[in-house]
Parts: C-alpha cells; sequence; structure tokens
C-alpha cells in the first residue's frame, strides 16, 4: 500500500518552481513534462494522451508597455455576457468600493459586493447591476469577472425595490437570532443597492 | 479586502457559508426584475429532482420535487 508513497512524496520537489499567483498565466501552451516522462518509461510506444491542460488555449503574455485595451470576459453561470471584449475602462462594484479598471492595472482579485458594474467603450457605457461574484485583474491586462446573476440595469423593477427594502428593513427590526438578522442584513443592502442603481 | 485576521464580514458572523449568501443575492436579485425577465430567470433557476429515502438497504419509493430555488 505505500509502494507509491516515496513517488508520491517526490513530486512537489521534483517541480522546484515556486508557487506562481493565480492571478499570473503561463504565457505559452504547458505540457505536463513529468507526466509526459513516467508515460514514457512505462510504454514508450504508446502516445501520451492530452491532459486539459494541453487543450487550454494560453493567455496572452504580459506584454511589457502598457497595452491601450483591457480585454473583459464577463462570465455567468448561464451565459457568457461578455467573451474577450476589448474595452478602455470597467469600474467594478468591490466591497472596498467601486474601483476603475484600466489597462496595466495591477493584478488583483476582488470580491463584489450588489452592486453597478458599467464598462465603458468611447462614448458607450454599459452597466450592468451584479448579484455578488468576483472580479480578478491579470497583469497582462485582462479582466476576468464573473458573477452569479447579473442583469442590464433597465431590467429592474423599482417598485418591487421599494416593496422589497420596505419588507427588508421591517424583517432586520423583527429578526431574533443571528441567522434571520443576517439574512434581514443581507435584503436591505441589496435592495438599497437596486435602488441606487436605479437611481445614480 | 478585510484586513489580515480582522473582523468576518456579518454573513460569516451569522454562520452563513459565501455561497448561501451569493445565492440568497442572486434570489433577490431575480425577484426584482421586471416581467418577461423575472419569469425566465425563476424558469431557468429551477431545479427538477427526485429523491429516495432507503430503509433497510432499500429503497423507498421516490418524490419527485420541482421548487424553484430555496435556500
Amino acid at each position: 500500500m505505500f509502494r507509491r508513497a516515496t513517488t508520491l512524496l517526490r513530486r512537489p520537489l521534483m517541480g522546484a518552481t515556486s508557487r506562481r499567483f493565480s492571478t499570473d498565466l503561463p504565457a505559452a501552451a504547458v505540457e505536463d513534462s513529468s507526466f509526459v516522462e513516467a508515460w514514457k518509461k512505462v510504454s514508450p510506444n504508446v502516445d501520451p494522451p492530452k491532459t486539459p491542460l494541453a487543450y487550454m488555449k494560453p493567455r496572452p503574455a504580459t506584454p511589457s508597455s502598457l497595452p491601450s485595451k483591457l480585454t473583459v470576459n464577463f462570465v455567468l453561470p448561464y451565459a457568457s455576457e461578455l467573451s474577450a471584449k476589448e474595452v478602455d475602462m470597467v469600474i467594478v462594484p468591490a466591497t472596498t468600493g467601486q474601483m476603475g479598471v484600466l489597462p496595466g492595472h495591477v493584478a488583483t482579485i476582488a470580491e463584489l459586493k450588489p452592486g453597478v458594474l458599467s464598462v465603458h467603450e468611447g462614448n458607450d457605457v454599459t452597466k450592468y447591476f451584479v448579484s455578488s461574484g468576483f472580479a480578478f485583474i491579470h497583469a497582462n491586462s485582462v479582466a476576468d469577472i464573473i458573477a452569479v446573476e447579473a442583469v442590464p440595469v433597465d431590467r429592474i423593477d423599482a417598485n418591487l425595490v421599494q416593496k422589497g427594502l420596505q419588507d427588508f428593513t421591517q424583517k432586520l427590526n423583527s429578526a431574533t437570532t443571528d441567522l434571520e438578522k443576517a439574512e434581514a442584513q443581507i435584503g436591505v443592502d441589496v435592495h438599497s443597492a437596486l435602488n441606487s442603481a436605479l437611481t445614480g | 479586502m478585510a484586513s489580515a485576521g480582522g473582523a468576518a464580514p456579518f454573513w460569516r458572523a451569522a454562520g452563513m457559508t459565501y455561497i448561501t449568501y451569493s445565492n440568497i443575492c442572486a434570489n433577490l436579485v431575480r425577484n426584482c426584475l421586471k416581467e418577461p425577465f423575472k419569469a425566465e430567470a425563476i424558469s431557468r433557476e429551477r431545479v427538477h429532482f427526485s429523491l429516495s429515502k432507503w430503509v433497510d438497504g432499500k429503497p423507498e419509493k421516490p418524490t419527485i420535487r420541482s421548487d424553484p430555488t430555496e435556500h
């Protein structure tokens, strides 16, 4: 049972490269070389199967000078809203406040709060209300924004928002357990954000 | 982002996980949509599953559930 233990324990040392940040991306298509070597030892006549890593298209490398456009990938669980769209700027609703991302932004991972995401391309601004999610900005000016639910701001119904805000403010006042309070607080936060998205 | 070892967000302090928080936010946003979009969103997020309890190593009759999303 422990025969493979030595090989398994040796694997992390074989890598020897220090762990890269998740915001760094491989510039060229990577093949898992240790897997290929192990395969060739066992069956040298058969071609090694491709691993998922070999199918991934490499991300553009970090350019040495500031790129002029930001590439945005905005995805939802059920659809890809923007796929490799070249824009001038996006403003993401991070938990630390509205964050503007320009080409050449430092690599960042930001957790998003319910709020408005605006995509600026020339003179066009497209606004989406994002329920929550994450924004990964890579050093090569590619921004991956993932959200669970995002709608264009004109699809929000103001009456339902007002009603929801009143309901949840009431629930917050009458809440007893921590969990109820948290849920009511989330309701109040989301509806206030929806409200400011409609008015702002 | 929160300072190292700093206060957790209020939902984490109340025992909720991020994914529960995120799903609650998404449900609230979906409930505030204008009409055709709201119906589409709710039907899209409907889950159908069949649940059967096992007793003494045998499954009982399964119940089919198609609830709209609940927490």
